[in-house]
């Protein structure tokens, strides 16, 4: 095993282990704080996976944004210190069943794929990815039309925010 | 450039030690004697009542939505500003559009008074 | 031996690899070395912003400052800190006893990794990665997490409120702090600090101004201090998230927060001071740091003079001024800067930079105009005669009853 191999294993048990927690700690912001590790274990795989922009990308946009959000989010919520509830509902086997099997056929289906035998592509010396990135994203034959509706598409999500959640003073 | 990254890591993993340490020694040497009248949390010198964990404006919540909308945008805008030499004016001329777009995100909320802080 | 950390860090490669050790190993070990040395300088450095901060709001405010404690005072953070050690450490009644404890370490931590990516002298730097400014705009994010995270477990409501205020004053000026650090990537075409620093021919505060006051500014306000510091406002919410906190959990809070304003500052120097550029340096590149540090300072006591000059300012004009003036102001600028620098293609570098100063310029007196009627428009509004806010008489009545 290489030293890459163990760290991507143990990034990868933080990850799915934050994951587990937030869908199981009964207190919301606990929960907020577990998702934020879990994101953080994601942008350390980008990093394993050498892809610097996306590491920090994923923290300036998921943890330094959504999670913010989803916080102030769960401080609107009456009575978040003393949630009494159980996490768990009657039909928790339910959807315990229903990902066991999602997971199994996940499983059967990576087991037949050749992707995993492939090598990583070796990338040319000295090339700057994120020079790459930024002309496919303006460039006629690239992805301009994808970066403009994304631009559009930002409009629409802020308009509707404000829509939904702007009440108007009459 | 890994090398760099490996630098990074270490940092992250040493960089709470740091603070962590000095959080140690205060618990070998200070005084530690609470009581119940020492523990109470600070309320301008009266007893604290009701909930602590109130109920917050939703404006709060409304601002942060639109400062992720901004975030992603700017976000966008820096492999552009990265990869500037390469690029005709024409591709320029597209990131400065993706800006106006943004731009008429933030009239948008300006005009309907999302922006006044009530 | 113009260059020690690299002959050094050379030697003693050559030395871990004679007892046999990987080729990897020596790596890790050499940035554990590497990590402890530079957050060791800074921590110490750290210290020493005690006593500078203390003795400079002393002089402005017309005091001596500490001068007991050793010549001039020098002494007294090293008093400050045995003290600090020595206090006890209150854990509030219903506070949540591990995101209490760990939200002072991460306040500090987050400073002390923006370090890494400080470049000290050509060929002195923690980590020359090519998004390093993406990386200060994302470790920045995870400061704001330990605000939020100090408030809510502290169980006070001030606490909460201020960190309310602060992230919500954070998130705000992200947005003009990442636009304005578009500018010197998109002049520089990279993110790495070296690149932006070797491209600074001359310094880009002669190039963009005006994309340095928005970074000053907005840095002004990410470090919360005055006038951007209603989220301690005293006499309001008593001191804000860190109410609760005694002892060196404070402690941790303050080295954050002071350290921070001397980690922007060097980033503000870096980004458009020229860094370690400096007489000599190519030569002596020890003198590098030297030239990074006066920058740095003189910054620092900019930050100072403003910090100890303004009054404070209420939450809706810190959100307004952010939302209405400074990010349109952010986006307008760097319109203008990407088409001017397209459109500048081939033209000498005495141009170029004419050019783009006179643009700067001319974007600023076109402000101030704008202003200077908002600000008339305003006067007007704010003495014109307004109905003084009384309670309905029923609350009249219910006070007087309880007198």
């Amino acid at each position: 095993m290489t030293v890459f191999q163990a760290i991507f294993l143990v990034v990868a048990v933080v990850t799915l282990g934050g994951a587990v927690m937030v869908v199981t700690v009964r207190n919301l912001i606990h929960a907020a704080l577990w998702l934020i590790l879990s994101l953080f274990g994601v942008a350390v795989m980008y990093g394993l996976l050498s892809a610097p922009f996306f590491t920090v990308i994923q923290v300036v946009i998921y943890i330094g944004a959504i999670a913010i959000l989803m916080i102030f989010a769960i401080m609107l919520t009456r009575r978040v210190a003393q949630e009494p509830g159980s996490s768990v509902n009657k039909g928790w086997w339910m959807a315990g069943l229903m990902s066991l099997v999602l997971f199994t056929a996940l499983v059967w289906m990576f087991s037949t794929w050749s992707g995993f035998q492939t090598t990583l592509p070796q990338l040319p010396e000295g090339i700057d990815t994120i020079k790459v990135l930024g002309t496919a994203l303006v460039s006629p034959d690239g992805y301009v039309i994808p970066f403009e509706i994304a631009s559009v598409l930002l409009l629409a999500a802020l308009i509707g925010a404000v829509v939904v959640a702007w009440e108007r003073k009459t | 450039m890994l090398n760099d990254w490996i630098f990074i890591g270490v940092f992250l993993i040493l960089a709470p030690i740091f603070p962590a340490a000095a959080l140690l020694i205060p618990r070998l040497i200070a005084p530690r004697k609470p009581n119940p009248l020492k523990t109470e949390t600070y309320e301008c010198g009266i007893e604290t009542y009701g909930e602590t964990r109130v109920q917050f404006k939703a404006q709060y919540y409304i601002f942060a939505l639109v400062f992720l909308i901004f975030d992603i945008e700017v976000v966008f805008l820096y492999p552009w500003a990265v990869a500037f030499d390469q690029l005709p004016m024409f591709a320029v001329l597209e990131g400065v559009l993706f800006i106006l777009i943004l731009v008429a995100g933030l009239l948008y909320t300006w005009r309907k008074g999302v922006l006044e802080w009530a | 031996m113009s260059d020690p950390v690299n002959s050094i860090s050379e030697w003693l490669r050559t030395i871990l690899s004679g007892w046999g050790l990987s080729e990897g190993l020596i790596t890790v070990i050499l940035a554990v070395l590497g990590v402890v040395i530079l957050a060791t300088i800074v921590l110490v450095v750290d210290i020493m912003l005690v006593w500078i901060e203390r003795k400079m709001v002393a002089r402005f405010q017309d005091r001596l400052g500490p001068n007991r404690v050793g010549p001039f005072g020098i002494i007294q953070p090293i008093a400050d800190v045995i003290k600090l050690l020595i206090k006890e450490d209150i854990l509030p009644d219903g506070a949540d006893r591990f995101i209490f404890n760990i939200a002072p370490i991460f306040a500090l931590a987050t400073v002390l990794l923006l370090w890494a990516v400080v470049p000290f002298a050509p060929t002195i730097i923690g980590a020359d990665i090519n998004v390093a400014v993406l990386y200060i705009v994302a470790i920045g994010s995870i400061g704001t997490l330990a605000i939020i995270m100090a408030g809510w477990a502290s169980n006070n409501k001030y606490a909460l409120l201020g960190a309310f205020r602060t992230v919500a004053l954070l998130i705000a000026y992200e947005v003009p702090m990442v636009i304005a650090l578009l500018v010197p990537v998109l002049l520089a075409r990279s993110m790495g600090m070296q690149t932006i620093v070797a491209a600074q021919s001359p310094w880009y505060i002669f190039v963009v101004p005006l994309a340095a006051l928005i970074l000053f500014v907005s840095s002004i306000a990410e470090l919360g201090r005055t006038p951007f510091d209603i989220s301690e406002a005293e006499s309001e919410i008593v001191a804000g998230f860190h109410i609760e906190y005694t002892g060196m959990k404070f402690g941790l809070f303050y080295a954050g927060e002071l350290l921070h304003a001397l980690t922007v500052s060097a980033l503000i120097a870096t980004l458009f001071l020229g860094g370690w550029r400096g007489p000599f340096v190519d030569q002596v590149p020890i003198l590098g740091p030297v030239y990074l540090f006066i920058k740095a300072f003189l910054v620092y006591y900019l930050i100072m003079w403003v910090r100890y000059s303004f009054p404070r300012i209420r939450i809706d004009q810190m959100l307004g001024f952010n939302w209405k003036f400074l990010t349109p102001l952010a986006l307008f600028l760097l319109v203008v800067v990407a088409i001017l620098d397209k459109a500048m293609v081939g033209v000498s570098q005495v141009q170029y930079v004419l050019v783009m100063l006179g643009a700067n310029l001319l974007i600023v007196w076109g402000t101030v105009i704008i202003l200077r009627t908002y600000a008339r428009v305003e006067r007007k509004r704010v003495g014109e005669e307004r109905a003084v806010a009384i309670a309905p008489e029923s609350d009249l009545a219910d006070l007087v009853g309880q007198e």
